[in-house]
């Protein structure tokens, strides 16, 4: 095992990505099954909100990735831009929509959870607002990348698009939070607070976590693998027609 | 770079339509409003400060992608990449120039409009107001956005997807400043971070609009 940055090169990559996928991919379906049965099936109700406490086991992970999701493209993305590494750049391409879909399961089963417990579908609270408003970042984000031809040019429009998108989403976050007071419930899941979610819930909940950021972790390597591929196919497809 | 200033405005007012679609469009928002959500005057006069803010924030969306377009095509815009100003100062010249053309007007104009939508009298100053110090901001982060899509042929419904989400805090600030005015509530705490916003604007994303004209011109 050598320096990190040894799997800037795509072909060391992909044979590590090789490697780990299988054992990432059964470590994150072990850990997600067990999480999830275990939240939806071997926890009691909670005595206010019934059963629908259980969507937390989807929502609280979901929206953990929504964020940190973005958080690891913009370090990518300022890799890309400092050390000039490609599979830097791709990670961050491919991890965009696994973030946007994390952003909508938050935002769905959010929506699914107040109906019944807030009486409405969608509130104009400051977590909702902000939540809405980073899944339009990443889909400018990816419309970006879509957009554009040269994948080096689309590679450094894009990443300086995250992280002014970065500043701006912070900025929005707190401009949300002026603007209207919040519904949502602060964090009940911390390490230094006294009051926090009761051990019964929170055990599973961690493992359901564990296991969103596996599966994220398996999705980016294999979509970040099929991004190699495909750059190293329309490569090979233009040198054939030139010779 | 006041040639440059000066070149541009020209241009706009010559070109016709930069200055006065943008005013057209600000004045087709606020009469089309009363018509979607009905006439009652206190309905009107409570958002009034809210569609004066988005219909300017669209106005000046609507112009955005003039600003490097024209040059980009003809190939001035090279031109300039070469010329001795530093690619951050044409940034800059070119969302004043914007700024002049759109952003100036539609605060100028904000005041007669709010008549149409029944702003109250104390309103006025707080909408011009906001307008005035808020503005700029739009035209800087649009300046960017348009630096980042100006290669492409169809980059206006994109350029729009990436420059409205960032526009949000500018807008809630804004539009806080004036709804707060109109109801007598201390304006100071979004006035400042309206002026920061603006100010924090205008000095760092000028660096990054430049960066990705750099790498558009490539």
């Amino acid at each position: 095992m050598g320096s990190f940055w040894e799997y800037a090169n795509p072909v060391k990559f992909t044979r590590m990505a090789e490697t780990v996928l299988p054992w990432v991919s059964i470590l994150a379906t072990v850990t997600l099954v067990v999480g999830l049965v275990w939240g939806f099936f071997f926890t009691p109700d909670d005595y206010r909100q019934g059963s629908t406490v259980k969507i937390i086991y989807i929502h609280v992970p979901a929206a953990l990735m929504a964020i940190n999701v973005w958080f690891m493209m913009l370090v990518t993305s300022l890799v890309w831009l400092i050390r000039r590494h490609h599979v830097s750049a791709l990670a961050a391409k491919a991890a965009a929509p696994v973030g946007a879909i994390m952003t909508v399961i938050a935002l769905a089963t959010g929506a699914i959870w107040g109906q019944p417990m807030w009486g409405t579908w969608w509130e104009w609270d400051p977590r909702l607002t902000s939540f809405l408003i980073l899944f339009l970042f990443y889909l400018g984000y990816m419309a970006l990348w879509e957009a554009i031809d040269n994948p080096d040019t689309a590679a450094d429009l894009t990443a300086v698009l995250c992280i002014v998108g970065s500043v701006f989403a912070v900025l929005s976050r707190y401009a949300v939070n002026f603007w209207n007071q919040g519904l949502h419930q602060g964090a009940s899941l911390s390490l230094d607070k006294e009051e926090n979610v009761a051990d019964v819930f929170s055990t599973p909940l961690y493992i359901a976590m564990a296991g969103f950021v596996l599966l994220f972790i398996a999705l980016v390597f294999l979509r970040t693998r099929t991004e190699i591929y495909k750059r190293r196919a329309s490569a090979l497809l233009a040198r054939e027609r030139l010779g | 770079m006041i040639a440059l200033v000066v070149r541009d405005l020209r241009l706009a007012m010559r070109a016709g339509g930069g200055f006065g679609l943008g005013l057209a469009f600000f004045l087709i928002v606020t009469v089309l409003v009363p018509f979607g959500v009905g006439p009652e005057s206190t309905l009107l006069s409570k958002i009034a400060p809210g569609i004066l803010w988005i219909g300017a924030l669209l106005a000046c969306l609507l112009s955005l992608d003039r600003i490097f377009a024209l040059d980009w095509e003809d190939g001035s815009l090279d031109l300039l990449a070469t010329s001795p100003l530093p690619m951050e100062g044409v940034v800059s010249i070119k969302a004043l120039a914007h700024w002049v053309t759109t952003g100036l007007p539609l605060c100028l104009s904000a005041p007669l409009f709010g008549v149409l939508l029944h702003l109250p009298d104390q309103g006025h100053k707080w909408v011009v107001l906001s307008l005035l110090i808020g503005t700029p901001a739009l035209s800087v982060i649009g300046t960017f956005g348009s630096a980042l899509t100006v290669g492409l042929k169809r980059g206006g419904l994109l350029l729009s997807l990436l420059v409205l989400p960032l526009y949000v805090p500018t807008l809630i600030f804004g539009a806080e400043v004036a709804r707060r005015g109109i109801e007598g509530l201390s304006t100071a705490t979004p006035l400042l971070m309206l002026g920061g916003i603006t100010f924090g604007t205008i000095a760092l994303l000028p660096f990054a609009s430049a960066l990705v004209l750099r790498v558009n011109l490539r």
